[in-house]
């Protein structure tokens, strides 16, 4: 079945069969090798992209139910001129090691600052318990999130 | 791993629906949020011919509060039930129960529907429909019909729905602004699936009497499970030390749940007991 999406703000179509995750499309039929599949089905988050604004588990989605979606993967976080505010806390506070979560916990994160720019740390923690990461312990993740904050709060105030 | 081959549809209308699922002859599937149901394809659980994608019929996807109770749509994802700030007055114990649903991601696609429909004992939604008294609205090929919850879950997994019958919404009945309830789940990450919770809610006279108590349990057993020992010995009643003693001690007592990897049997049961004490010690001394 052909299907068309937004994907990062750009208009694509692929062919894909039914039993095509979403996750799975975005990596082989799109080329955005960013969004990783971990447990493929539905524990890890290390999967998680935005879809019409919503964080959900790319794994547990399929890729003919984003027809007429809008989707970003962590690639379409990324800046032009380097990385956003999010990332660049995740590389301050070494909230990465083997970075396999990183994609997950970058979209998680980002969807729940922009709904919620002033997510306590009890929230934020809550938040992530559903994207497991084996390296970092998860405290510098949430000393991460909890720094961008003023970015996202800074970004909400401009608009 | 990978999910099973399946054809795929994404009707219209819930006569389109339906006419698929017949068409499929027990081999097609309907699908809602499918955060439950994708994973158990993808452990092979579940090899259906055809999904019949909910995600386009209008109508399904609305809460609405009335003089009955509340009417939750189908398609009701758990993020909607807990941006709606109206449960928190018109069924509390509902909000208190979803906190515990599943992880953020899970709970901006899954949905009220799909859980009942999946009917799984651990699951938070099948025990609060059981505990309430709700009824379930379906249609299929017969017509339409309301199941209440009790005659609903057959099994673990397994419902009194036919293959061509769809639920198009979930009736939680009118709830009394002097209602005392509670709500309590312990598991060993939260969001993770509970190694037991109890759901219980109750209303009392005024000296402290009580009267109509309801008790549910999760994850004790293969349905969701109503402690019908346990709510006798609670009603006429009045909440104190003694009675929470003596009423975790039925409710303990009646369940019979099955030991697995993550908890032994006698510690379900122990948890029941704990959680029950818990829950109608938060009940009595949440001010009205």
């Amino acid at each position: 079945m052909k299907i068309e999406l937004e994907v990062n703000g750009a208009a694509v179509s692929a062919e894909v069969t039914p039993r095509m995750t979403l996750a799975d499309c975005l990596r082989h039929e799109l080329h955005l090798t960013g969004t990783h599949v971990g447990c493929e089905h539905g524990v890890c988050g290390a999967c998680t992209v935005i879809v019409n604004g919503d964080a959900v588990r790319g794994c547990l989605m399929l890729a003919v139910q984003a027809q007429g979606a809008k989707v970003t993967t962590v690639e379409g976080l990324s800046l032009e001129e380097g990385l956003t505010p999010l990332q660049q806390a995740f590389k301050h506070h070494h909230a990465l090691q083997c970075g396999f979560c990183t994609p997950g916990m970058l979209t998680t994160l980002h969807a729940l600052l922009t709904d919620e720019p002033e997510a306590s740390e009890e929230r934020i923690r809550d938040v992530i318990s559903g994207n497991i990461c084996r390296c970092t312990g998860y405290v510098p993740i949430i000393e991460a999130a909890m720094d961008a904050r003023a970015s996202y709060q800074q970004s909400r105030g401009d608009k | 791993m990978k999910l099973p081959h399946f054809d795929y549809q994404a009707p219209a209308s819930l006569d389109e629906a339906v006419a698929l699922l017949v068409a499929g002859d027990g081999g097609a599937r309907p699908l809602a949020g499918g955060q439950s149901f994708v994973p158990i394809m993808a452990f092979r659980l579940a090899e259906p011919s055809m999904l019949v994608d909910l995600r386009k019929i209008p109508g399904l996807d609305q809460i609405e509060i009335g003089d009955e109770g509340v009417r939750i749509g189908a398609m009701v994802r758990w993020r909607d039930l807990l941006d709606d700030a109206r449960l928190a007055s018109a069924l509390p114990l509902l909000p208190a129960a979803i906190d515990h649903v599943a992880h953020y991601q899970i709970r901006n696609r899954g949905t009220v529907g799909g859980s009942l429909a999946h009917a799984d004992p651990a699951a938070e939604m099948p025990t609060i429909a059981l505990t309430c008294d709700a009824v379930i609205d379906v249609i299929g090929s017969k017509g339409k019909r309301s199941i209440p919850a009790a005659d609903l879950f057959t099994g673990p997994l397994m419902t009194s729905l036919d293959s061509d019958e769809i639920i198009t919404s979930v009736l939680l009945p009118a709830w009394p602004a002097s209602r005392r309830w509670g709500f309590q789940e312990f598991s060993r990450r939260r969001g993770d699936f509970a190694l037991a919770g109890i759901a219980v809610f109750y209303d009392e006279d005024a000296s402290g009497v009580v009267a109509n108590a309801h008790i549910g349990a999760i994850s004790v057993g293969d349905t969701p499970l109503r402690l019908s020992k346990a709510e006798a010995a609670l009603n006429g009643r009045k909440i104190d030390e003694a009675t929470l003693a003596e009423v975790a001690a039925v409710a303990s007592g009646e369940v019979d749940p099955n030991g697995d990897i993550h908890a032994s049997a006698r510690y379900r049961k122990a948890l029941v007991g704990t959680l029950l004490s818990r829950a109608l010690s938060a009940a009595a001394n949440r001010k009205a």
